[in-house]
């Protein structure tokens, strides 16, 4: 399968006292025709990495292609091919979406025309209204439309749906699989594990300016071993149980303990149930609240970072 | 697909259009504000042939304190008819002059408050001076009514000797002698005629002619300055510059639609305060309005540039505000917007004249107060058109873009 990015050992330093490694010896391959999602925390790199992707910003070092092309040579080739919704962009409060989209599209070549984008994105009622007066979620669509009326082969959404809620959340997906679906190709940055894991064929969780994972969110959330989690907490104890102990129960993967109770990796809900109730049983202490549960990218961060993706309100920030 | 509608440059230049006639606060302080100021300063300015000379007159003289008084003296004629005798009545028939015959206010209050020029004190008769003036030296209104009342009674007092000496008068002959200053001793030569008054009756030399270049320079300059710099910052704040960037777009496609989008509008500015000023003052240019317009398109692009260049690196709308208002002030007061900046020292004048504004101002006032062409203004259009190409150059090499 050709590669529509491929990026090798980079890495981008920021100077100052100390120098901030934003982006370390960051190794990545998007296949054509997938929606490849970056996924981490708040200041892991995703953002960097993408905007040194869609040749906005400069590597240290480390060699880019993208769509068989270099950042540098070939920049007026790959921004006729390739489209970009930024973090946060505002555009002109007071331009219509028609007018913004008929702006967008005088820049490229070739492209869809603005009608065709908005109808894309579903936002045919509000063409005619401006900027400012557009809902979060249909700014966003905007954002994106604007992104899909050079008609690119590449797209680069950089958080697309954070701070929207789960209705305008669900529309954008329906956009962007609509966008796939025509075998091109997506790379998406996102904090919303869920996100990923519907929308991404192929994740990388990013931690710390490196890939600490890669995979289909199947195959990670499989690398737990166990697709199962078990949450439970008990009546005032402040014995701590020993997570070695309840690790050694049959068909569990792994176990941890932290401030809000327990947690288990488990292979086989069915079997591990009975034998964690019959251990608590033996240690003589009662069960405050249990649940059990598929696991999720999160957990798959949280098993190899051993922190959680920090939350974000859903309502944040403005878009 | 190379029509028009898919030209960058005109969709960049159409967008900046509609933004600007969609913000009626924007379309206020360009247009409306430059109207109103004139209007009102042309009002408060206004040329009046008739501009009045208030002048008490005080008939029961039972003051006596000579702070800043200046006695008349008169030689009174046998039989004091004359209307020397009687300032009152020689006063009421000189249209320039109010005369309020014993107000009831206090007239030292008055005088003190500026609500009269001057106060002439008439003394009972029989006293060795008929009157005495009283004035505030450091009121320059005062002053000058001072001097007029004095001429007046100065050109009265040889039409009474020229009558007398032509035997008309009924033997009256006196002499007006202001002793203090001794500015005219008209007993020394009673042959002096007073000379005639002939005013020079020229368009062009009231305040609001020489305001509404000024008015233009400034508009030129706010406009620019704000339309380009103030734009600029607010589409690098919104990231909207860094997502232009990340499309195929020309960098320069921008860049010229900026300038071109605000000489549409500095050209509409300046039609409208011409008519404005045609309609409401009669104002017309004695120059030709061909040069002006390159005069107008000249400033215009000099202070774009100016703005583009305050406004390359800026992150923030209110450091952008803050260097803006830091460059125009010192224009607005020295580039000789309201009153001449030949009224600043000899020794700055150098250093005003190198000022975008000042070439402006002078350019624009070189056109449409004296008739000059192109030719004769070329010290200025060269300085502009210098300020235009530097800073453009400038402003493109250091342009940040995110």
């Amino acid at each position: 399968m050709p590669h529509a990015i491929e990026c090798r050992q980079l890495v981008k330093r920021y100077d100052g006292r100390p120098p901030v490694e934003a982006v370390r010896d960051l190794d990545l391959v998007v296949h054509e025709g997938e929606c490849f999602g970056l996924l981490g925390p708040n200041g892991a790199g995703k953002t960097t990495t993408m905007e040194i992707l869609e040749g906005l910003l400069d590597a240290t070092s480390g060699d880019v292609e993208v769509l068989g092309y270099r950042w540098g040579t070939d920049d007026d080739e790959l921004r006729q091919r390739i489209g970009i919704s930024l973090q946060e962009t505002r555009l002109a409060d007071k331009l219509t979406v028609r007018e913004s989209l008929k702006l967008f599209r005088s820049f490229y070549r070739e492209g869809i025309e603005p009608d065709e984008a908005i109808a894309r994105v579903s936002l045919e009622e509000k063409a005619n209204t401006y900027f400012v007066k557009l809902s979060g979620g249909q700014k966003q669509r905007l954002a994106v439309a604007c992104a899909l009326v050079g008609n690119p082969q590449l797209l680069f959404l950089d958080e697309p749906t954070t701070g929207l809620d789960p209705q305008s959340r669900r529309e954008l997906w329906e956009v962007i699989r609509t966008f796939r679906a025509k075998g091109r190709t997506v790379l998406l940055t996102t904090h919303y594990m869920d996100e990923a894991e519907r929308l991404c064929d192929r994740v990388a969780v990013v931690d710390h300016g490196q890939i600490i994972a890669l995979g289909s969110p199947a195959r990670l959330i499989a690398q737990l071993g166990g697709e199962n989690i078990i949450s439970f907490s008990l009546e005032g104890g402040f014995q701590p149980l020993d997570d070695a102990a309840l690790a050694r129960l049959p068909s569990v993967r792994s176990a941890r303990g932290g401030v809000d109770g327990y947690s288990l990796t488990v292979e086989q809900p069915h079997v591990a149930l009975p034998a964690l109730l019959g251990h608590l049983q033996g240690t003589g202490r009662a069960l405050a609240h249990l649940t059990t549960r598929h696991a999720t990218l999160e957990d798959v961060f949280v098993s190899l970072t051993g922190r959680h993706l920090e939350e974000e309100p859903a309502n944040g920030q403005p878009a | 697909m190379a029509s028009l509608r898919d030209w960058p440059v005109w969709q960049l230049t159409l967008a900046r259009l509609r933004l600007f006639l969609r913000e009626p606060a924007a379309i206020f302080w360009v247009y409306g504000f430059p109207i109103l100021m004139m209007m009102s300063l042309g009002i408060a300015f206004r040329d009046n042939p008739q501009e009045l000379i208030t002048v008490d007159v005080i008939e029961a003289a039972d003051v006596q304190s000579p702070t800043s008084k200046v006695q008349g003296q008169l030689e009174l004629a046998p039989n004091p008819q004359s209307a020397i005798r009687n300032p009152q009545s020689l006063l009421t028939t000189d249209p320039r002059f109010k005369v309020t015959l014993n107000p009831a206010e206090n007239w030292r209050k008055r005088l003190q408050a500026g609500k009269t020029d001057l106060v002439i004190e008439v003394n009972p008769p029989g006293s060795p001076q008929p009157y005495q003036f009283w004035d505030e030296p450091r009121r320059a209104e005062s002053r000058i009514a001072r001097y007029a009342v004095e001429a007046l009674l100065l050109r009265a007092g040889s039409a009474v000797r020229a009558d007398a000496k032509h035997g008309h008068a009924d033997g009256a002959a006196a002499t007006v002698g202001i002793d203090s200053h001794g500015e005219a001793d008209a007993s020394r030569s009673p042959e002096v005629r007073s000379p005639e008054v002939k005013h020079l009756e020229q368009a062009g030399s009231r305040y609001i002619d020489f305001l509404l270049p000024g008015m233009m320079g400034m508009g030129l300059m706010g406009g620019g300055m704000w339309g380009v710099g103030f734009v600029v910052v607010d589409m690098r704040v919104r990231k909207l510059l860094k997502r232009f960037l990340a499309t195929p777009m020309r960098r320069s496609d921008f860049l010229i639609a900026v300038i071109f989008s605000r000489l549409i509008f500095t050209l509409a500015d300046i039609v409208i305060l011409l008519l404005f000023g045609y309609l409401a003052f009669g104002i017309r240019s004695q120059g030709s309005y061909l040069n002006l317009t390159a005069v107008v398109l000249l400033g215009g692009a000099a202070f774009a540039g100016i703005g583009l260049l305050v406004a390359s690196r800026v992150q923030t709308i209110e450091t952008v505000s803050g260097l803006m208002n830091l460059v125009m002030l010192p224009m607005w007061i020295l580039s000789g917007v309201f009153f001449s900046s030949e009224r600043f020292p000899e020794t700055v004048q150098p250093l005003i004249n190198l000022l975008p504004l000042t070439a402006l101002n002078q350019g624009l006032r070189g056109i449409m107060l004296e008739g000059k062409s192109l030719g004769a203004l070329w010290p200025q259009l060269a300085l502009l058109a210098a300020y235009a190409s530097i800073s453009f150059t400038v402003a493109l090499r250091v342009f940040r873009w995110r």
